[in-house]
């Protein structure tokens, strides 16, 4: 994981002065870890209960946008890349989070009474 | 001399290479895969008419490992890349092959997280939360399967020789990189909603 | 992709290099010939769709007919509507972006040459693995919406051919959708920024977009379908807890964007036709454009109007209805703009305007009838009766269909040089439009009359017999006008007027290079300085009248160097591969053993095809 660069690369990839280093991305790498523990953590702890979900909405976040913003490089590159996956990202929230909520309205929640 | 699709500076109405582009719109696309069948779940692993209920049957320190395994593997891809975008071949087969490791630890513990559901009774055919949990997290892990078959390719062709020059070399791993990053982002989705969240 | 200083790579064989014949064909990835060939085959398909909808009005001609019994149309009733849908209107509308993509931008071939032959091989392949049911235990049966669990349960194996059929042909169409957008964003000619843009290509981004998006949401909801047919799972099995109203939101999650999918291209050509033949720029450029996206993004909040009467409740009813009418506002937009470009236009009555004014007026009608479904009440008595078959076959083909073939008309020069007959494309407007009226526009009386879809007969004294009859005429009618089109280009093709570069006086930078282009398409790519830049070039001020055109100044940098992709068997390979693993699922759901075997067969083909085309160079230096 050396970080001295040789010749090559000054000729070879313009961008790799944006590029974090392999520090970094082990840094980064701590912290989704520690953020993994946590979210097992927050399953086990009985007094955090209610807020469970919430709380684990938001750690997963962190991690999804660590891992896309720094080892995708979705931070460092054209706004065009972001905008194709953010595209379907939102989508996909957007269509789900209403077809999930037309279930909840027409039954008891996500598992309306089956008739048999 | 002079191809198009190959160096850095090739002509692109907007400067960035196509085939990056074209991996970025594919994922977006993958994202409404996901959707879809994670809204399947959400929807289904309530109705247990028979066989286990999710929280009978997880281990959740199991798969805790699982994932902080996949997750991992993001580290190792990413040290890859830097590895050849600084020329080091050798380093780039190191972290590549760490990472097809660290893939196919995952696939194990998913194969025997599988077997020994079925010992306990969910099977696909068990219920709808069986056959939505197992197509769920069988395509996430088909997706593993084939990053993994990339991932050892891309060893096959540094061994030969066609990862030169540098540039190209990097673009091509960079490129199974960001799939493979992505594939590691779904199971962190997977991970929270299947695994954590509690159902009724 | 030879490096300079490297010896030229081989790759797993040797590569091709026949550019005629068969094989020539067979291996192209040269983007007029593959548009050539989608072309072609959907056309061929078309005739059996159409051959198929013949039967279909023939049972229909009167009462209790006896033409078909109530099996066999339903699978023709299925195979007519994923026929044309699949196999007609979406890869006719790929052929005309395959071939006029890259002309009208500039560019010498589309971004992925091979991934682009892949998604055509894909696409015969799948068409013609779903029409192989036929023969092997008969077709799809449970229409083309494939509903659950009628689709999951019924004992004939149509609908697993249905599950992995429609699932090939979806990987090709993600493929093209992935090509055509990298291609419109990243290999334009200089100076040809977005709003320089012809509409037909706005239209083409639109749609790939939606393609992009739309189809991993069908493919999961087929995979669920073959899951539950072939491997006994529950996603729709009522006795498991399976809920039907899934599949209908992931099928419509599908369905509603892909009805835009077929429009928006038909949408793009008559915005290009129209012009030209008003001899006027197009009016509200940029307003037509932001309608298509417009149309695009707000094409996914609508679907569950489909599903109206499905019981989702009157919060969900209600907000889709309000949604659905709020989509009419930017077709409005653009028909009004189709409108204010002919206002005062010198307009010549050729066939391709012909078509493009038989596309707005049909297409106005049928988005009418699409406005009274948006009021749920009224949608109430409407669904599931002939007004809905109306309704769709006035926007898929008084609208689809006539654009397409405005397209086909106004650009068949281009692609072969010579041109259609002007007599004969007239009698084949003429023929299509009045028999096309016959058939579907008595179909909004007999709907709102009470007859059903779906059902393979009606009983005597419902009072439905006449309109039927006048129908299954109009159909008769159709299959004359097709027949005049396949007239017509025989003849074009013996004796055809020769076509020049420029045979309708055109706009757009197709028009500047031979009718065919040669291979590489521009001889230098050109410096776009203007929307309609090639208009501009020929009609600049100070250019007398009758002076020739001057030729547009390239400069773009590729002297001397035109590399085009090299032809690859590769994409076929990989291609072949594909039904032959559905084949092996068909034989595990039939119990018949050698499926698994069958399936890693097709598999392996796939992938080491795969893996020889990633190492293959995509210009053999």
């Amino acid at each position: 994981m050396s970080e001295t660069q040789t010749s090559m690369e000054h000729v070879q990839d313009p961008h790799l002065a944006q590029h974090p280093t392999p520090r970094k991305y082990v840094n980064i790498a701590i912290i989704l870890s520690i953020v993994t523990a946590l979210e097992v953590a927050v399953y086990y702890i009985e007094a955090v209960q209610d807020f469970l979900v919430p709380m684990l909405a938001i750690m997963a976040f962190v991690k999804f946008v660590l891992v896309a913003a720094y080892f995708m490089h979705l931070r460092f590159d054209s706004r065009i890349f972001r905008r194709f996956f953010v595209t379907g990202v939102l989508l996909a929230f957007a269509v789900f989070g209403i077809v999930m909520w037309i279930f909840f309205l027409v039954g008891d929640g996500p598992s309306p009474t089956v008739g048999g | 001399m002079g191809t198009h699709e190959v160096a850095a500076d090739h002509h692109t109405s907007t400067g960035l290479d196509n085939t990056k582009l074209a991996m970025w719109g594919f994922l977006g696309s993958e994202c409404l895969f996901f959707g879809s069948l994670i809204s399947t779940y959400l929807l289904y692993r309530n109705r247990v008419l028979s066989g286990p209920t999710p929280h009978e049957i997880y281990d959740i320190p199991y798969t805790s490992v699982s994932s902080f395994v996949l997750l991992m593997s993001s580290l190792t891809m990413v040290l890859a890349l830097a590895a050849i975008q600084r020329g080091d071949h050798r380093g780039l087969r190191v972290w590549l092959l760490a990472t097809a490791f660290l893939g196919m630890t995952f696939i194990g513990g998913q194969i025997y997280e599988f077997t020994t559901f079925v010992e306990e009774g969910l099977k696909l055919q068990t219920s709808t939360f069986g056959s939505s949990f197992f197509v769920l997290t069988g395509f996430h892990g088909a997706h593993v399967t084939v990053g993994i078959l990339m991932l050892l390719m891309l060893v096959g062709m540094s061994l030969a020789g066609r990862l030169d020059p540098v540039s190209e070399g990097s673009r091509k791993v960079e490129l199974i990189g960001l799939y493979w990053h992505f594939v590691d982002i779904v199971w962190i989705v997977i991970f929270m909603i299947v695994y954590l969240v509690p159902t009724n | 992709m030879a490096m300079a200083g490297t010896v030229a790579r081989r790759g797993l064989f040797a590569r091709p290099t026949a550019k005629t014949g068969v094989w020539g064909w067979m291996t192209t990835v040269d983007h007029k010939k593959i548009g050539i060939l989608y072309g072609v085959t959907a056309f061929v398909f078309f005739l059996i769709g159409g051959l198929e909808a013949i039967f279909i009005r023939l049972q229909l001609a009167g009462p209790n007919g006896k033409i078909l019994d109530a099996e066999l149309y339903n699978q023709f009733f299925t195979m007519h509507g994923l026929t044309m849908i699949f196999l007609v209107v979406m890869p006719m509308g790929v052929a005309l972006m395959n071939f006029m993509i890259p002309l009208m931008i500039g560019a010498r071939d589309v971004a992925f040459p091979r991934l682009n032959a892949f998604s055509y091989w894909v696409f015969l392949l799948g068409g013609l693995f779903l029409y192989s049911s036929f023969f092997l235990g008969g077709a799809p049966d449970g229409g083309w919406f494939g509903y659950a669990p009628l689709s999951t349960t019924l004992e004939t194996q149509g609908m697993t051919f249905y599950s992995l059929g429609l699932q090939i042909l979806g990987i090709a169409s993600l493929a093209g959708a992935v090509n055509f957008i990298v291609t419109i964003v990243n290999m334009r000619a200089p100076g040809m920024t977005m709003m320089r843009l012809p509409v037909f290509i706005w239209m083409s981004l639109v749609t790939s977009f939606l393609l992009l998006f739309a189809m991993p949401v069908i493919a999961v909801a087929l995979f669920q379908l073959m899951f539950d047919r072939v491997f006994d799972a529950n996603f729709f099995r009522l006795s498991a807890g399976g809920d039907p109203i899934l599949w209908q939101h992931l099928f419509w999650l599908f369905g509603h964007p892909e009805v835009y999918i077929m429009i928006l291209p038909a949408m793009g050509i008559v915005s290009d036709v129209l012009p030209t033949f008003a001899r006027k720029p197009l009016f509200g450029y940029a307003a037509l454009v932001f309608a298509g996206i417009a149309i695009g993004v707000m094409g996914w909040g609508v679907w569950a109007h489909h599903m109206f009467a499905v019981g989702l409740g009157p919060v969900a009813n209600s907000a889709f209805a309000l949604s659905t009418m709020f989509i009419a506002v930017p077709t409005g937009v653009k028909i009004f703009n189709w409108l204010g470009t002919l206002w005062g236009g010198d307009i010549r009555f050729k066939p391709p305007l012909l078509f493009a004014l038989g596309f707005v007026s049909m297409f106005i009608i049928g988005g009418l009838s699409g406005v009274t479904h948006a009021i749920v009440p009224s949608d109430a008595q409407q669904t599931d009766t002939y007004y809905i078959v109306a309704h769709f076959h006035y926007v898929l083909f008084g609208g689809a269909i006539f654009g397409l073939f405005a397209g086909l008309y106004y650009w068949w020069p281009k692609f072969f040089g010579r041109m259609l007959g002007d007599g004969i494309g007239k009698l084949h407007f003429w023929l299509m439009f009045i028999g096309f009226n016959l058939t579907f526009g008595p179909m909004h009386i007999l709907g709102l009359q009470g007859q059903p879809r779906r059902t393979y007969t009606y009983p005597e004294g419902m009072g439905w017999d006449v309109w039927n009859f006048v129908e299954t005429i109009g159909a008769f009618v159709i299959g004359l006008s097709a027949l005049t089109f396949l007239v017509n280009v025989v003849a074009s093709r013996r004796r055809g007027q020769e076509a020049g570069a420029d045979p309708w006086d055109g706009r757009t930078l197709e028009w500047s290079i031979s009718s065919p282009p040669p291979e590489h398409n521009f001889d230098e790519i050109p410096v776009v300085r203007d929307r309609d830049d090639f208009w501009h070039r020929k009609y600049r001020e100070n250019v007398p009248a009758g002076e020739p055109a001057p030729v547009i100044a390239g400069g773009a940098g590729d002297h001397g160097h035109i590399h085009l992709p090299s032809p690859s068997y590769f994409p076929l390979l990989a291609a072949i591969g594909i039904p032959i693993a559905a084949y092996g699922v068909v034989l595990i759901g039939r119990e018949v053993g050698g499926g698994p075997i069958v399936i890693a067969a097709g598999l392996l083909l796939t992938l080491l095809s795969v893996f020889g085309w990633a190492i293959e160079p995509g210009t053999e230096e």
